[in-house]
């Protein structure tokens, strides 16, 4: 039998367009992933090779103008700045990655427990997420490095405690409006317990909802660790950190205001890659944008 | 005639407006009568006799309280409370004759009562006083009559009179000296107004003060801990200066601009590696001297403080005729005398080790170049931030740290290395037999002899490290005038302080 060709097929709606294709079609994905990609590498190239120690303190070669022999000059203590915002990506990156896995391992199973058992078990976990989340982030990871003290560890685990409910109530909400589908239902009636049809059924359905939200996290992570750094609760010295040379840029800026311009632009431009990416991400795996974009 | 009255009143008129023209500007030029001061740190309280903390001082010293006698702005003992004295031959007697008429800023008089009482107070068993060797000669304090006090010493002390001047041993009254801490009641030109914690502490002119009254009617002390803050406060005059500017990054701005006066002076703040003497490996003199030979003084103060500072070879100020310029030679810079020494002691890999930073620039900068230093020649710090309130409470008070870097701003301090208790818990029996002998010497070549050799002690002991005596910045609105150049007493003294017109 030859079916004639759906009329909607015709306008992009088509189901069987790679993801890979979809993807490498959208310009901000593709901008945003070629930042990330050199910002990462930046971070791994830095574990071998940086063009300078970054903690030694040369104070004859404080203060330099960016030049050939440093790109983005150098620091009041005569550090390459290139070199410690190669560093410091590596420490933003490495923050926010295992903040957002933090968010990703306890959120999403406590969302889909609550998903899958309603009731008083769901109201439960989601005032307490509501609780979470009506305390401003920073505050409390300001608060918890302040108890513990500051330094990188306690950085991860104040941002990453902020990103549970997140990830908590983005699998709750997907997995409820998945629980009332046929299929779910098929393996119900199959006799399949909830632990069984939410790894089997329900996590596989949400998973790029979950992508797209890590990378947004990915993002908040980096200018929370950045805001904590600032703050002095960050990474310590000699570990460079982006907020940190920040800090210590604003009372230079008058006489070394290359201090302040990188690890700034460093930031920003991190931030707005990894946006671009997750937007890209999300015009890509979401359905109901398909073919808008 | 009604033209010729309506010409008169016009004229009237107009010489009305052109006398307004004329004086308004004038008046508007008279002479401010009130300052804004920018503090870096908020003062624990504002009691001066209960608590180390400079910040008391830099806030009520001579302006608010005041003691028998004051040091003035270049260290001389001036006569205060006491309009004059007489030592005894032996110079074991003080007699003290006060001013008559001196009342506290609650109405209470004052009189040799209150001396007593305050000098009673401060030596007591169970004084609070962070200064408590200032008194320790002292045997016994009489009321001859309401205007002479009679202090006898146990042995005669050359530095009496400028104990007396210190901030620790200031005049205050049986009936407020409870409540001191909250709201200063002492007998100076300026009365204690109010105190915004977090932001600012007020105190106004005196109208009844017993001496010359004071230009300015209102002072605030506005607490400004960032230092980029500091210099935006400077720049938008919101402040009209800091007697201790916290960014000497920023001083060249300040330098160029004609509405700023910048004023370097010198302090009594010697700035030092401090080292835990009882703990290991800081008790082994050769890893003490290796860490002094691992420190490049000149890249401290180029690095932290922008080249403001003069290395130091011991615990003394440069500035003082005592100081032993020599010493600065004991431990030069030498990477590879430090790790011979270290192989020496038995730490042929280095160690790790724990430095500990209050917030000043100098510590927090400072200590990062000394990381740097130190891991030059194996020694491996993990840097610590600390508040001003965890370093009292933890290196300072309870000893519980391995180096950690601070100015000792009290002048002619060395006594501290006579004290095994102090927390750097040195005070050997030599440094305490010269410490007894310079207290029992009045002669001045001879004071000065004891000192040296206090100085060589402790440096040939490499008690701790010795880094540099702290500047003092001062940046102020170009028209003010009377702040002192140097600092050599905890002190922010306004009572010579106006506007130029």
């Amino acid at each position: 039998m030859t079916d004639p060709v759906m009329p909607h097929m015709e306008v992009g709606l088509a189901p069987e367009t790679s993801l890979a294709s979809r993807l490498l079609a959208s310009r901000s994905f593709a901008t945003g992933a070629i930042i990330t990609a050199v910002i990462v590498a930046m971070a791994l190239v830095s574990f071998g090779w940086t063009p300078y120690d970054v903690t030694k303190i040369v104070i004859a070669d404080r203060l330099k103008s960016p030049s050939l022999s440093h790109w983005f000059g150098t620091d009041h203590f005569g550090r390459d700045i290139f070199s410690m915002i190669m560093v410091g990506a590596r420490n933003s990156i490495a923050v926010a990655l295992v903040a957002v896995g933090i968010g990703l391992a306890a959120g999403v199973p406590l969302g889909a427990w609550a998903a899958a058992r309603r009731g008083l078990v769901d109201d439960a976990l989601m005032r307490f997420n509501d609780l979470v989340f009506a305390f401003p982030s920073i505050l409390s990871a300001v608060m918890i490095t302040a108890i513990f003290g500051p330094g990188a560890v306690n950085a991860i685990i104040a941002i990453g405690i902020f990103n549970i409910p997140v990830f908590a109530r983005v699998t709750r909400g997907a997995a409820l409006s998945l629980w009332p589908r046929e299929y779910v239902l098929a393996a119900r009636v199959s006799g399949k317990g909830a632990a069984r049809i939410t790894v089997e059924h329900i996590l596989p359905n949400i998973a790029n909802l979950l992508i797209v939200q890590a990378t947004i996290q990915f993002s908040l992570g980096i200018l929370a660790e950045a805001g904590l750094s600032y703050l002095g609760l960050g990474a310590q010295p000699p570990m460079p950190s982006w907020g940190r040379m920040l800090f210590e840029a604003q009372t230079m800026m008058a006489i070394g205001p290359h201090m302040a311009i990188f690890p700034g632009l460093a930031i920003i431009v991190t931030v707005l890659g990894l946006n671009l990416m997750g937007d890209g991400l999300r015009d890509a795996l979401d359905p109901r944008l398909r073919g808008k974009g | 005639m009604n033209y010729v009255k309506t010409g008169k009143i016009l004229v009237s008129l107009a010489v009305a407006l052109m006398a307004a023209t004329v004086l308004s500007p004038a008046s508007a030029f008279a002479a401010k009568d009130n300052i804004v001061l920018g503090v870096a740190l908020e003062p624990p309280n504002l009691d001066p006799t209960s608590n180390a903390a400079a910040a008391i001082d830099e806030v009520v010293y001579a302006n608010v309280f005041e003691g028998l006698t004051r040091i003035g702005p270049n260290g001389e003992v001036l006569p205060a409370l006491a309009e004059s004295w007489d030592i005894s031959e032996d110079g074991k007697v003080y007699t003290f004759h006060l001013h008559e008429g001196v009342k506290f800023h609650d109405g209470t008089d004052f009189n040799s009562e209150d001396v007593v009482f305050s000098l009673d107070r401060a030596r007591g068993e169970d004084s609070t006083n962070a200064q408590k060797g200032l008194f320790k000669a002292i045997e016994s304090v009489e009321a001859v009559d309401p205007s002479t006090v009679k202090v006898t010493l146990s042995s005669p002390q050359g530095g009496f009179l400028f104990n007396m001047g210190w901030g620790d041993a200031v005049m205050v009254a049986p009936e407020s000296a409870a409540t001191n801490n909250e709201n200063p009641v002492g007998t100076g030109p300026f009365k204690f107004s109010k105190w915004n914690k977090g932001s600012s502490i007020e105190i106004v002119r005196n109208d009844d003060y017993w001496g010359d009254k004071v230009a300015l009617a209102k002072a605030e002390f506005r607490i400004i801990p960032d230092a980029a803050a500091a210099t935006s406060a400077l720049l938008a005059g919101d402040v009209d200066g800091f007697s201790n500017f916290p960014a000497p990054e920023a001083v060249p701005q300040f330098e160029a601009d004609p509405n700023f006066a910048l004023v370097i002076g010198s302090t009594e703040g010697e700035t030092i590696l401090a080292m835990n003497n009882k703990k290991p490996p800081f008790d082994n003199l050769k890893v003490r001297q290796a860490i002094s030979h691992a420190i490049d003084r000149q890249a401290i103060i180029d690095g932290a403080m922008f080249g403001f500072g003069t290395p130091i070879g011991t615990h003394f100020a440069p500035h003082h005729p005592a100081y032993r310029a020599d010493l600065i030679d004991m431990y030069p810079h030498d990477v590879a005398k430090a790790k011979e020494l270290l192989v020496e002691a038995g730490y042929a890999d280095g160690f790790k080790a724990t430095l500990k930073l209050p917030p000043p620039t100098y510590a927090r900068r400072g200590g990062e170049i000394i990381a740097s230093q130190l891991r030059e020649v194996g020694i491996d710090l993990e840097i610590i931030p600390l508040e001003w309130k965890q370093w009292l409470e933890g290196p300072f008070k309870a000893k519980d740290f391995d180096l950690t870097i601070v100015s000792h701003t009290e002048p002619m301090d060395i006594g501290i290395y006579a004290n095994p208790d102090y927390y750097f818990q040195y005070g050997t029996d030599e440094a305490k037999a010269i410490m007894a002998k310079l207290d029992a010497t009045t002669d001045t070549e001879a004071r000065y002899k004891l000192l040296g050799d206090m100085q060589e002690l402790i440096t040939k002991d490499a008690v701790n490290a010795y880094l540099f005596e702290l500047a003092k910045i001062g940046v102020w609105n170009a028209k003010v005038e009377g702040l002192w150049t140097n600092s050599p007493i905890q002190a922010n003294d306004l009572t010579g302080v106006k506007w130029k017109d």
